[in-house]
């Protein structure tokens, strides 16, 4: 073994990588807002009267989970032009990123509705409250901390997957990476240090979460 | 209070149900129930499991649908328009077997919610009657505590608090103490109590039969999700006039 | 898409299932070596453990991937695509797996270590005769939606450059210009592969939420 290991290229590409993850935290904030709508939206079709759309969502649920997350961006990738949308590669990752999240939440957000007794509706309805009032005053955060350690641990799955935009050329920390790799062909170097650029950026984003968490859902359960 | 002050009136009917028939899909939970209820008149209602006691007081703040008869609460016709719902429901208080306070709130927020959010009252209106209350459940000391630091007894009495905050003319109960532990009936018991000494109407379903003989003016007994027969506690315990009525206060009163 | 196109993809298919199942295999391997020294009650072990978890659970797979191809390449180990892809996933699974059968096992009630213990049985009998089946049997539902997530995964070798079913329809469809065509049939072989599995955990999941509420 006499490779000398030299990380020379790595500083001076840091004010690169640096910028870089801000593009994977954007493209990770978009995709989780966006599957955050998707996953409502889903919920609330996926309990509409009309079969079609409860199907419509199950299949669409179950497309997206059993199909690599890879192919799903290449197929939108060449979908859009074709459906007339125009769109840079980071957007279309963002709303890749934003339809995988979605069929995931949509499962973990219907899971936490059913876990909220029938009996909290009815309490909130006797007690004069309307539908939508119940839910959003009653129903829903009681809901989202049953749901929170598994949609949030979906979250961080969700952030690491935008390394996979690279493979469109989104603009996000793993296209800039195999940039500066094919530059100076330190592809180790490169890759280990992006590798621990990772950690902290998941790290971070469980903090942040934990955060939230202990101020928003602080109250005692049983 | 005197006597004649609480006395139930009949002549002016708080609820009454005519005709109602319930059915869940093919099954029919309710046949053809007729039953009117005096202001400030306490009902106890009873029978087996299964029976519809639950499917019948629910029907009367429209938890559930009827799809036969009619049904008038405080004067407004209990329609299936969302008005109408809304108007009845303010004026309807309901306890539930498993409390179903709200864990998110604390207790005192738990009574504030409806009055603010439903009747519009401002925040110091609400917290000034949800004080009152929950000092007349005797429970005043828990007001900032949440719900799951409270005894089972406790919880049942701030429902009971919350429900009052609506200043509702009807209070319904579905078996508010059978998910209690045995030392606990009692403060709840005494707690209803109280509420039917001042007036309130109220329907009880409840297999506590000391509290049916101390406060209620008429038992009504169901089956098969029909009302077999009704009459005033002393009555209906001495001298039971249906078959299925001596069977089952037979079982309830001998198990006790 | 004619029939040619299709039988290049099957070929990329048969790598696909080739390295899932090696992945699997050799990981589930590993991973209960990471579960089993998780919970082997020795904090600096532990620890180890946890950190080697938390490293690939906080890291793309792809990234995993792409040190793994080339630090094997530095250390002087020259290896094709295949091996090192095999490696990387294997790695990927042996943490996955073994946090959730660190879970499966720390989910098996106390009692059933003590009655063992009481029983004297040593620590051998008491994982493998005792607590495994049941974590195993725990964890089923679990083990089996993270066998389609690397089965998913696979897909990302072929950005290290390995002929699997996802590169085999990138070539497919830059030789007839025809990506939607080739991109669907490929996430339909995908899901002809993971549907299957998703719904067999599935239900293991709803016959074991009724077993332990009767
Ligand atoms: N949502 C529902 N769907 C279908 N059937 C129902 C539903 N709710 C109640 N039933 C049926 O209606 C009948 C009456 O139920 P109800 O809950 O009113 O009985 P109950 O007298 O309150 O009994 P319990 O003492 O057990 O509470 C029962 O046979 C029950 O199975
Ligand atoms: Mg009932």
């Amino acid at each position: 073994m006499n490779y000398t290991m030299d990380f020379t290229p790595v500083i001076d590409g840091l004010p690169n990588l640096l910028a870089a993850c801000l593009g994977t935290f954007t493209l990770a904030i978009c995709g989780m807002l966006l599957a955050t709508v998707i996953g409502i939206g889903g919920v609330v079709l996926r309990q509409s009267p009309i079969k079609f759309l409860r199907w419509l969502v199950i299949g669409f649920v179950e497309l997206i989970r059993n199909t690599p997350f890879l192919v799903q961006i290449f197929f939108i990738y060449f979908a859009l032009p074709l459906a007339g949308i125009r769109l840079d590669p980071t957007p279309t990752a963002i709303i890749a990123l934003g339809i995988n999240g979605g069929a995931y939440a949509i499962e973990i957000i219907r899971g936490g509705v059913q876990s909220i007794p029938k009996g909290q509706m009815e309490a909130g309805l006797a007690l004069g409250l309307h539908k939508a009032q119940v839910f959003r005053l009653i129903i829903l955060k009681p809901a989202l901390r049953a749901i929170y350690p598994s949609l949030t641990s979906q979250f961080v799955l969700l952030t690491l997957s935008t390394s996979i935009a690279s493979a469109i050329s989104a603009y996000e920390l793993t296209s800039v990476s195999q940039r500066i790799e094919s530059e100076s062909f330190r592809s180790f170097e490169v890759y280990f240090t992006v590798t621990a650029f990772y950690l902290v950026i998941s790290w971070v984003m469980m903090r942040i979460f934990a955060l939230f968490s202990s101020r928003y859902f602080s109250y005692p359960v049983k | 209070m005197t006597q004649a002050a609480i006395r139930p009136d009949a002549s002016e009917p708080m609820i009454t149900m005519s005709g109602v028939g319930k059915w869940f899909g093919a099954f029919q939970a309710l046949h053809n129930i007729d039953m009117t209820v005096g202001k400030g008149e306490k009902i106890v209602l009873c029978g087996p499991s299964g029976s519809g006691k639950s499917t019948l007081i629910r029907c009367i703040n429209h938890l559930e649908s009827y799809q036969q008869g009619e049904i008038h609460v405080g004067g407004i016709l209990l329609g299936h328009a969302s008005k109408t719902i809304d108007a009845v429901r303010r004026e309807v208080g309901m306890v539930f077997q498993q409390f179903n306070l709200f864990p998110h709130l604390s207790v005192l927020q738990n009574c504030m919610l409806a009055p603010m959010r439903s009747l519009g009252l401002s925040k110091a209106e609400a917290e000034e009657c949800a004080r009152l209350l929950l000092d007349r459940v005797k429970i005043s000391e828990q007001a900032e505590k949440y719900p799951a630091q409270l005894s089972g007894g406790q919880q049942q009495r701030v429902a009971i608090a919350r429900a009052l905050c609506m200043r509702p003319k009807v209070m319904l109960f579905d078996e508010p103490t059978s998910a209690l532990d045995p030392e606990m009936v009692k403060e709840v018991l005494d707690t209803m109590i109280a509420l039917a000494e001042e007036g309130m109407t109220m329907i009880c379903v409840t297999h506590e039969m000391g509290f049916a003989r101390q406060v209620a003016d008429r038992v009504v007994f169901m089956a098969s999700g029909a009302i077999v027969e009704e009459a005033p506690p002393a009555e209906f315990f001495s001298n039971p006039r249906h078959e299925r009525t001596r069977k089952f206060l037979g079982e309830i009163l001998g198990r006790h | 898409m004619g029939r040619e196109e299709f039988v290049f993809l099957l070929m990329g298919l048969k790598w696909t299932v080739a390295l899932s199942a090696v992945a699997f295999v050799c990981g589930s391997i590993a991973g209960l070596v990471v579960a089993l020294a998780r919970t082997c009650g020795i904090a600096a072990v532990e620890r180890i453990m946890a950190a080697y978890i938390a490293v690939f659970q906080g890291t793309p797979l792809l990234m995993q991937l792409f040190v793994v191809y080339y630090g094997l390449a530095l250390v002087g180990i020259k290896m094709d695509a295949w091996a090192a892809v095999s490696l990387g996933l294997t790695l990927h699974a042996s943490a996955y797996l073994g946090e959730i059968w660190r879970g499966a096992i720390e989910a098996v009630p106390k009692g059933q270590t003590e009655a063992a213990k009481a029983l004297s049985l040593g620590y051998v009998s008491r994982m493998k005769d005792v607590l495994l089946p049941q974590a195993l049997r725990i964890s089923l539902p679990a083990t089996i939606g993270f066998l389609v997530q690397l089965i998913k995964g696979t897909s990302l070798a072929s950005i290290v450059g390995f002929t699997e079913l996802t590169r085999a329809g990138n070539i497919i469809s830059n030789q007839i210009f025809q990506p939607l065509t080739v991109f669907s049939v490929v996430g339909a072989l995908y899901f002809l592969m993971c549907c299957p599995l998703t719904i067999y955990g599935a239900h293991l999941e709803r016959r074991f939420a009724a077993t332990s509420r009767s």
